[in-house]
């Protein structure tokens, strides 16, 4: 195939500069022979190569499959039917056969509101971090480069790097960069770097494995959406029958609910302790309880232009439960899934408040949802969830601000239906009943994640 | 807090359980293979069984603290496992079982893999790129996966490796001998025009000379479609093929829809032990797969 190559190019070649330096016709004579020679050489290669592939095909037709059963055949052939080294895909030789795994997930959305989303605002739970509601119209979500491979027999490392819009300008964040050990004894392992915190259920899942578009509210008005942060953090599984894993993270409190690096850049830390089984081969669970103290240096929430200033100690607890049904655990064909998460936060400080200057602040909030997700037939499913959050009053200083909570409790309902050609793609249909953030609006929207690439194992 | 741990700790101990060489297989026919060979001297547990779709389950709390504990695990590889095997390897903490380590033995490395693919796209459905990974359909794969596993269960546990090459050469006589029986019974299958449901099939279809004219699902991964089942009974018409095939995880109702307006029977075959009341070891398992394809084909 080269040779032919080859052959054309040199033609081209020479077609293109015969004009130039062919003066006479001589010349050209020559160069005719020449190039009958060339062909004729060719053309034998070719010919001998065809007849090497024939035999080769032959050779191959000969080949296992085709032997025909014989009685006392098969001692001989298992021993002469040589295991082939790991073939994989015509493999490539030189400097990128260590890449590491590349996946691009991208997702999008249509939304829509009845009220004007920037009104948007949670009485008593003014929100902080990436918490808030979707883009109204059409939008490009968050578009992540996930990079991931070992590093040595030791260790293992991930990155994920989203690209997102912000304020109309294209950013490339750092969202995850981590290493992690591969060889601790004793069911250890180490993770240092930047990672979502293991605390709660949805806390460590990407956007992309959510069951709906947007987070719980619970998880919006407390964790800014999801608590991801640097540091440390410690995971030891005991070697049980059961499943008991317990963690501990220490952090460096740059990021809602923490914030400003407090206590010399190490301003929080997790405990979380999970637990789980099956019940006969159709169902299994998983409970996990998570304890994050966080200290925040002048952590903003609320408005942008003019946000609340919290100096202080913010303490949740959280309680989380996912029971996933599947007949026989065959959850290809049909499937539902359960899941239900607490949440407790004592946050004690002070507030800097624009217009009122700084005031003690110390209250109780509790937050909770529930969601049902059911797949009758393959590729379809539809799904339910309820939210709702809770607050004591702050105290008569905080009348008037986004920090005093409204007589009735914030609460929430959405409704989803998604479509799955494959595990690699999802259209998703929401709909979502809001006073919360509003009083009383109807959201409707349309989501698309798809995947491209290496695409890891998802958690339970 | 420290003596919550230590509590803890404490509490936990005594439910350590002390065995012999503990082996976790992600597919039953790897189960019955390890157990074949190890006998009491190894304590077995599959992650899925045969009514589980293995491409498809879930990195299950209870299967992580199973690898956290393994000895050796034995899974068919060539990414069969990639949707839930590297989250439990993650999430196990388990040294000793990391792909690469003794304790890992992917069953696929060490057949001839069929359908290896030049280049790959997802356009294409859900292909493996290292080939198709359902090996265990035939009998001669088996026997090259039982010599791999036999010599790494002497490794990991030498004390008994006597006592496992024995069994060894116990299991390959009597395998061999049944190979030779069941390719006598099966050769009035050979050239028999297969439909199946998944691309699971080829490794059983190369050993009995079976010919597969098509699958239900349009793509691999892809379930089947209306548009696709309607040209399929275009395509074969009245009996244009012999038999519709699928494994027990998969929905009866492509299948028996198809041979409704075919007349092609449909037969479900267990594609690994358990998969049927017959198939209760790797012996009935073989057993039972040529007996369905006989009665179904009436020969």
């Amino acid at each position: 195939m080269r040779n032919q190559v080859l052959v054309i190019i040199c033609l081209c070649f020479v077609g293109g500069m015969a004009p130039a330096w062919a003066q006479t016709d001589t010349e050209i004579d020559a160069l005719r022979a020449e190039l009958r020679q060339m062909r004729a050489d060719y053309e034998s290669r070719i010919a001998e190569l065809e007849r090497r592939l024939d035999e080769a095909e032959k050779e191959a037709g000969e080949q296992p499959g085709a032997i025909e059963p014989q009685d006392d055949e098969y001692v001989m052939q298992a021993d002469t039917w040589q295991p082939e080294p790991a073939a994989g895909p015509a493999a490539s030789r030189g400097d990128n056969v260590m890449n590491p795994a590349l996946g691009v997930i991208f997702q999008g959305y249509a939304w829509s509101y009845g009220d004007d989303p920037d009104n948007y605002q949670i009485p008593g739970f003014p929100l902080g971090g990436e918490a808030g509601p979707l883009p109204e119209g059409l939008s490009l979500g968050e578009t992540e480069i996930d990079i991931s491979a070992n590093v040595d027999d030791k260790f293992t490392a991930w990155l994920t790097l989203p690209i997102v819009i912000e304020d109309g300008d294209t950013v490339v964040e750092i969202e995850e960069a981590w290493a992690e050990t591969t060889a601790l004894p004793a069911g250890l392992s180490l993770r240092m770097g930047r990672f979502y915190s293991n605390i709660g259920y949805l806390n460590g899942k990407h956007s992309h494995a959510w069951d709906f578009a947007d987070q719980p509210l619970v998880y919006q008005a407390f964790l800014g959406n999801q608590y991801l942060d640097d540091g440390l953090q410690f995971r030891w599984l005991a070697p049980t029958d059961f499943y008991l894993e317990l963690g501990a993270e220490i952090l460096r409190g740059d990021r809602y609910p923490a914030g400003g690096a407090a206590n010399s850049g190490v301003g929080s830390y997790t405990l979380h302790l999970r637990t789980g089984g099956d019940v006969g081969y159709s169902n299994s669970w998983q409970a996990g309880l998570s304890y994050l103290q966080a200290d925040a240096i002048d952590r903003a929430s609320g408005s942008e232009d003019d946000p609340l200033l919290f100096t202080g100690q913010t303490e949740m607890l959280m309680a989380d439960f996912v029971w996933k049904w599947a007949p026989n655990g065959n959850n290809r064909q049909r499937n539902f899934i359960f899941q239900a998460e607490y949440m407790w936060q004592n946050e004690d400080g002070s507030y800097q408040l624009p217009g009122l200057g700084t005031l003690p602040y110390d209250n109780d909030q509790r937050g909770w949802y529930l969601q049902a997700v059911f797949q009758p037939v393959p590729r379809w499913r539809v799904g339910f969830r309820y939210d709702l959050l809770s607050s004591d009053n702050p105290g008569p200083a905080y009348a008037d601000t986004p920090l005093m909570p409204t007589g009735s409790d914030p609460y929430r309902y959405s409704l989803m239906t998604d479509w799955s050609n494959s595990e690699f793609s999802r259209v998703r249909l929401q709909y979502t009943y809001d006073r919360a953030g509003f009083d009383g609006d109807s959201q409707w929207g349309l989501q698309y994640i798809y995947s491209i690439g290496a695409h890891g194992a998802h958690s339970f | 807090m420290k003596n919550t741990i230590l509590l803890t700790l404490l509490l936990i101990t005594p439910l350590v359980t002390q065995a012999d060489l503990r082996i976790f297989a992600c597919e039953p026919e790897w189960e019955a293979l390890a157990r074949e060979l190890g006998g009491e001297k190894v304590d077995v547990s599959s992650a899925t069984n045969a009514l589980q779709d293995p491409h498809y389950i879930q990195a299950r709390p209870s299967l992580i603290s199973k690898v956290r504990r393994a000895d050796l695990l034995i899974c068919s590889g060539a990414q069969l496992e990639i949707g839930w095997l590297p989250m439990l390897l993650k999430k196990g903490n388990n040294p000793k079982v990391m792909p690469g380590s003794e304790g890992f033995l992917e069953a696929s490395q060490f057949v001839k893999r069929l359908d290896v693919a030049e280049s790959v796209d997802r356009s294409q459905g859900d292909v493996h790129p290292q080939g198709n990974p359902h090996i265990q359909t035939d009998p001669r794969n088996m026997l090259l996966v039982a010599e791999a596993l036999s010599k790494r269960l002497a490794e990991l546990d030498p004390a008994n490796a006597d006592s496992y090459q024995n069994t060894m050469a116990d299991f390959r006589e009597r395998w061999t001998a049944a190979i030779a029986e069941w390719d006598k019974r099966a050769a009035v299958l050979r050239g028999k025009r297969v439909i199946a449901h998944h691309k699971s099939w080829v490794y059983l279809e190369n050993w009995l000379g079976l010919v597969e004219v098509a699958t239900l699902e349009p793509l691999p991964g892809i379930p089947p479609t209306a548009s696709h089942l309607s040209n399929l009974v275009q395509q074969f018409g009245h009996k244009g093929a012999d038999f519709i095939i699928r494994a027990p995880y998969q929905s009866d109702k492509p299948s028996e829809w198809l041979s409704e307006r075919t007349g092609i029977p449909a037969v479900m075959l267990p594609s690994t032990v358990g998969g049927s009341e017959q198939a209760t070891d790797l012996f009935s398992w073989f057993d039972d797969i040529i007996n369905r394809l006989l009665t179904a084909g009436g020969l």
